[in-house]
């Protein structure tokens, strides 16, 4: 057996019983082929996975301290922003990191869109990604209802209001939900629970999700396969080091937030304790939800607003067979290239409708922007797929990173 | 930097000003614009100027406590603002806090200690209302924090009063204050010149009155803002220093891969 990072007697003892070390070095190590041309874009997913940690680690800590109960959450809070040592600290990181958490995991999936990662051989790694993405949210939105401020009793409310939307037994599963007839103490312990039990849940899909990306292997910028040695590196050292550099860059953001604008990606509002009796004006959710917003929105009719916004997400799943083009990475498709930014700014344009208030131009903007949204997957996909004429492509990774004279000496 | 960095570095742009533009119109309500000070607690450096909060306690004090609370900040949080630990100490036993119950079982007053919070005027919601012709005074512990603007904010508001325009109707009772959502307001204005008298001889204006009284509720809203700046600061220059020799690793290792 050859594994180089054996090296001691007692890891061969181990090694021997339960293969860790030459499982970690086919995983992150010197074992695991990576596509020599990956660019700073695919550090995001192992920043993201970074991300989920710190999220993990922060919240254990927090939940150390507070209390999930209508009359003391918010009290609790206080107390962990002034009297735990550290505390502020904390939960800055905590509310920043989610945050953080989301850009991350929206440039990894821009990026994925832009390569066309989620093409064969890889939809089942893009369907774990999916997964993900929904355990997120679901995820966020129950953190952001544990202050028990303004915008979470309020937001929990209009969210959970949505399941009403169902036919038949929306009033009944609503209940069910709130443990009640309104959002009130019950609703907030069992978030608290399953606010808890859900990281792990992304844990899980995490790893699912690496090991599809183990077995299919990372997606490169140029979108082609693999051909030989020579157009791959070993994960370590070099992809280590240069996610080293993606993981220093996510610190300084991050702690850029949380030492000095710690409050700007939340809502005033949230420092006001929940109170039944008094609706904010405005009702916004977190940033990372205002584009899904804007398409619930867009829609007159409740249900099928709601409809509307799990589709945006659910249409994700099929995309590997809507995009007909054989060549994955846009970089070679002129045409796709175009509409991908289009897309982007459509993305960013349902933000800012999800921002303000559904009123005059906002409502017409906010349809258009959502049929585009959909129109992007249903019509420009398959469309553009079969009338582009891509670019040629290279004939490996190694020609086209090192030049052709050293990719002919690799053959 | 090749062009098609310079068009990714401009999208990724595009897309911040976006963000940050919806953040700030989901944000921003109706009203005029802050009348934005100077405070030396804003940017990464700022820090508490004591001796202004400190005044701006004696009109907490003196003018706010009558009818809002501050549950959340102790007596003993007073040293952090420059008072000495005798100072907080005199200051809490001119209150009396309520304990017990004691071996009878009954509930007794007792001169306060560094450990209670700041006594609450009213006994609760309703008897508040009942006091202020129906509106709440609301506790000041967060309110730097639970306004667009913060301590801004608060300025606006107590420097805010006015004649309400003509044909602008305001009910009986109620003040004119167009930083106000609504613009009208149940609080008569708080703060008027010389309506205290400074300890350490400041001029009493209404506006010196206002601006320290905001920059206590921000010490008040965040009492930890110090701290965080300066572990901020010494955690950045960490964090940059260790991304660059990140760097430097990745293109030492990275050298013989071209």
């Amino acid at each position: 057996m050859s594994n180089p990072g054996v090296t001691t007697q007692v890891m061969q003892w181990v090694e021997t019983r339960l293969p860790i070390f030459s499982f970690i070095n086919h995983s992150v190590g010197t074992e695991y082929p990576t596509p020599r041309n990956l660019n700073y874009w695919w550090s995001l997913g192992s920043i993201a996975g970074v991300a989920l940690v710190l999220q993990i680690v922060t919240g254990i800590v927090l939940a150390m301290h507070y209390v999930p109960h209508a009359d003391m959450a918010f009290d609790s809070v206080e107390h962990i922003m002034r009297d735990v040592n550290y505390g502020w600290m904390l939960r800055y990181m905590h509310a920043n990191g989610a945050s953080l958490f989301f850009v991350a995991v929206y440039i990894h999936m821009f990026r994925g869109l832009y390569f066309g990662s989620y093409k064969a051989p890889r939809e089942l790694l893009w369907w774990f990604g999916i997964l993900i993405f929904l355990a997120m949210m679901a995820t966020a939105f129950m953190g952001y209802v544990l202050p028990w401020g303004q915008m979470s009793f309020w937001g929990a409310t209009v969210i959970t209001n949505m399941f009403t939307a169902i036919p038949v037994v929306g009033e009944a599963v609503t209940t069910w939900l709130w443990g009640g007839y309104s959002v009130a103490g019950p609703t907030l312990q069992r978030f608290f629970s399953l606010h808890y039990l859900l990281p792990f849940v992304i844990f899980a899909l995490m790893f699912l999700h690496l090991w599809a990306l183990h077995t299919s292997k990372s997606n490169n910028p140029l979108g082609i396969d693999v051909k030989s040695e020579k157009d791959t590196l070993p994960f370590h050292p070099y992809f280590t080091t240069k996610d080293l550099v993606g993981f220093g860059v996510f610190f300084v953001i991050l702690a850029y937030w949380v030492f000095f604008n710690p409050n700007y990606m939340g809502h005033p509002d949230n420092y006001i304790p929940a109170n039944p009796l008094v609706t904010p004006p405005h009702i916004v959710p977190e940033w990372y939800f205002l584009p899904f917003y804007a398409i619930l929105r867009a829609v007159p009719d409740k249900l099928g607003g709601v409809v509307l916004m799990l589709g945006a997400i659910l249409i994700l799943f099929v995309i590997p067979w809507l995009d007909t083009s054989r060549v994955r990475s846009a970089t070679f498709r002129p045409v796709y290239k175009g509409f991908f930014w289009i897309f982007v700014v459509n993305g960013l344009v349902l933000g800012w409708i999800g921002a303000n208030p559904p009123e005059g131009a906002y409502i017409i903007i906010g349809r258009i922007a959502t049929a585009y949204y959909f129109a992007h997957f249903i019509l420009v996909m398959p469309i553009v797929g079969w009338f582009e004429k891509p670019k040629p492509l290279p004939d490996s990774i190694a020609a086209a990173v090192l030049g052709d004279d050293s990719a002919k000496e690799a053959n | 930097m090749s062009l098609n960095m310079i068009k990714k570095a401009s999208v990724t742009l595009a897309a911040t000003l976006v963000l940050s533009a919806s953040a700030a119109l989901a944000a921003g309500g109706g009203g005029p614009a802050l009348k934005t000070q100077n405070w030396s607690f804003n940017g990464p450096t700022g820090t508490f100027d004591r001796a202004q909060v400190q005044r701006g306690y004696q009109v907490y004090s003196e003018v706010c406590a009558g009818c809002h609370s501050l549950k959340y900040v102790r007596f003993g949080n007073l040293p952090a603002i420059g008072f000495s630990e005798a100072e907080a100490k005199a200051i809490a036993a001119e209150f009396e806090a309520e304990d017990g119950p004691d071996d009878d079982g009954e509930m007794f007053m007792r001169p306060a200690r560094l450990s209670d919070a700041m006594p609450s005027p009213f006994a609760n919601d309703k008897a508040a209302r009942a006091s202020n012709n129906g509106a709440l005074p609301p506790d000041l512990s967060l309110i730097a924090k639970a306004r667009v603007g913060g301590a801004d904010y608060v300025y606006s508001l107590l420097m805010g009063y006015s004649d309400a325009p003509e044909g602008h109707e305001v009910a009986e009772g109620m003040n004119y204050n167009a930083w106000f959502p609504g613009t009208q307001i149940a609080m008569a204005p708080p703060v008027s010149d010389d309506g205290v008298e400074y300890a350490d001889g400041t001029a009493a204006t209404a506006d010196q009155q206002a601006k320290d009284v905001s920059a206590f509720l921000m010490w008040a809203a965040e009492p930890k803002l110090e701290d965080r700046h300066r572990t901020g600061l010494k955690t950045m220059i960490f964090l940059i220093i260790l991304t660059i020799l990140f760097w430097l690793v990745k293109r030492r290792v990275w050298k013989d891969a071209h």
